[in-house]
């Protein structure tokens, strides 16, 4: 006997229930709904992510002097912008012939890195992050990639930076 | 509480306000009290009415807001407007035929008697119910309350409006239900 009643009842007493389970109830119609278009959305995201990559550039990098051979004792260390003004580097003479220079920007929180000329690495003073001088690569501490090394060239007595290796 | 139903005897109520007081405690609405407390007609007589919300079957409160905030719950409580809903609109306040909604203006926010749901829901009675030295509300089984002289009722009539409650009111021997004919009853013979 229940079942007329309920057909007279208006559509917003069903749909906006004074008793809180029929509010949380769902059914399946908006299940359904709620999956597809959740996977539709991730279709979206997916296609565009693909997109993106596709009309990815390759980044251009300057080519700037930063330094004369020479110019720097062996064990020091010559701080120089690159490929921005703005971007810090820092380039270490280790051996008469070797020059290295890297991104000065720690890959865990930024923070500036310096050469420890004691220890011939790398150190980020704020969580004890060390780099390799060699590579860059992360010999402990919280970062997990290794530092950006700025790719150099000697031309005559010139070191030129001609990129970033990883690119930034 | 499983088993237990409310039941008010307004004929019962000293005045003492202890309702009043100790429903100010109740965690979920602390410092403010829920209880309707009426003196009947304070020029006539010293009786007075102390009520709590009667959790109707179909509330009007929440038939009438228009932002879906009142909500009932599966064991027939009625519950304070929901806080991220409730518009503060009054609507609930005009149209409870018993009077039973509060604005809290300070909240902007609708709150009412939740049956302390903090402690009914754990097997508690409601603050008032727990003080009430006459039981004028009393938290009680049906078998309980089988003894009074007065027959629990929980069908109002307002006009033409039917109201099922959850809650009790003592009527007299015999009465099976509550008639109210509010045009009546705020007729002034004085103003004829």
């Amino acid at each position: 006997m229940s079942k007329p009643v309920k057909e007279q009842e208006p559509l917003w007493r069903d749909e906006f229930s004074v008793s809180k389970a029929d509010e949380r109830y769902v059914n399946r119609r908006q299940l359904t709904k709620f999956l597809t278009l959740g996977s539709l959305g991730m279709f979206a995201g997916n296609v565009w992510i693909l997109v993106r990559s596709w009309l990815r550039k390759v980044p251009v990098y300057p080519r700037s002097i930063v330094a004369r051979a020479g110019e720097i004792p062996v064990g020091a260390v010559k701080l120089f912008q690159y490929p921005k003004p703005g971007e810090q580097c820092i380039m270490i003479r280790t051996s008469e012939n070797t020059y290295v220079a890297y991104s000065q920007k720690c890959t865990h929180l930024s923070c500036a890195v310096f050469y420890s000329r004691e220890q011939d690495r790398l150190e980020c003073p704020c969580h004890q992050g060390y780099f390799s001088v060699r590579d860059g690569s992360v010999l402990q501490g919280p970062p997990t990639r290794p530092l950006p090394r700025v790719v150099l060239e000697r031309k005559g007595d010139e070191l030129i930076a001609i990129k970033m290796d990883p690119e930034v | 509480m499983y088993g237990y139903e409310f039941y008010v005897d307004p004929s019962r109520c000293i005045g003492c306000q202890a309702c009043v007081k100790a429903c100010e405690e109740c965690d979920t609405h602390r410092g403010h009290s829920m209880i309707n407390f009426d003196f009947v007609d304070r020029a006539e007589t010293i009786a007075t009415a102390a009520y709590v919300c009667w959790h109707c079957e179909d509330p009007t409160c929440a038939q009438v807001c228009p932002a879906d905030a009142i909500k009932k719950g599966e064991d027939g409580v009625v519950m304070s407007a929901l806080k991220p809903r409730c518009i503060a609109c009054e609507n609930c306040v005009l149209a409870c035929p018993f009077g039973i909604p509060k604005i809290i203006p300070e909240y902007e926010q609708m709150m009412k008697c939740d049956m302390c749901y903090d402690r009914t829901s754990v097997g508690k009675k409601p603050m008032c119910a727990t003080v009430c030295p006459s039981q004028a509300l009393a938290y009680l089984r049906p078998e309980e309350i089988a003894h009074r002289r007065e027959t629990p009722s929980n069908v109002f009539y307002f006009g033409a409006q039917k109201i099922t409650t959850q809650v009790y009111m003592m009527t007299p021997p015999g009465t099976d239900s509550v008639t109210l004919d509010i045009t009546e009853f705020m007729w002034e013979k004085a103003n004829v």
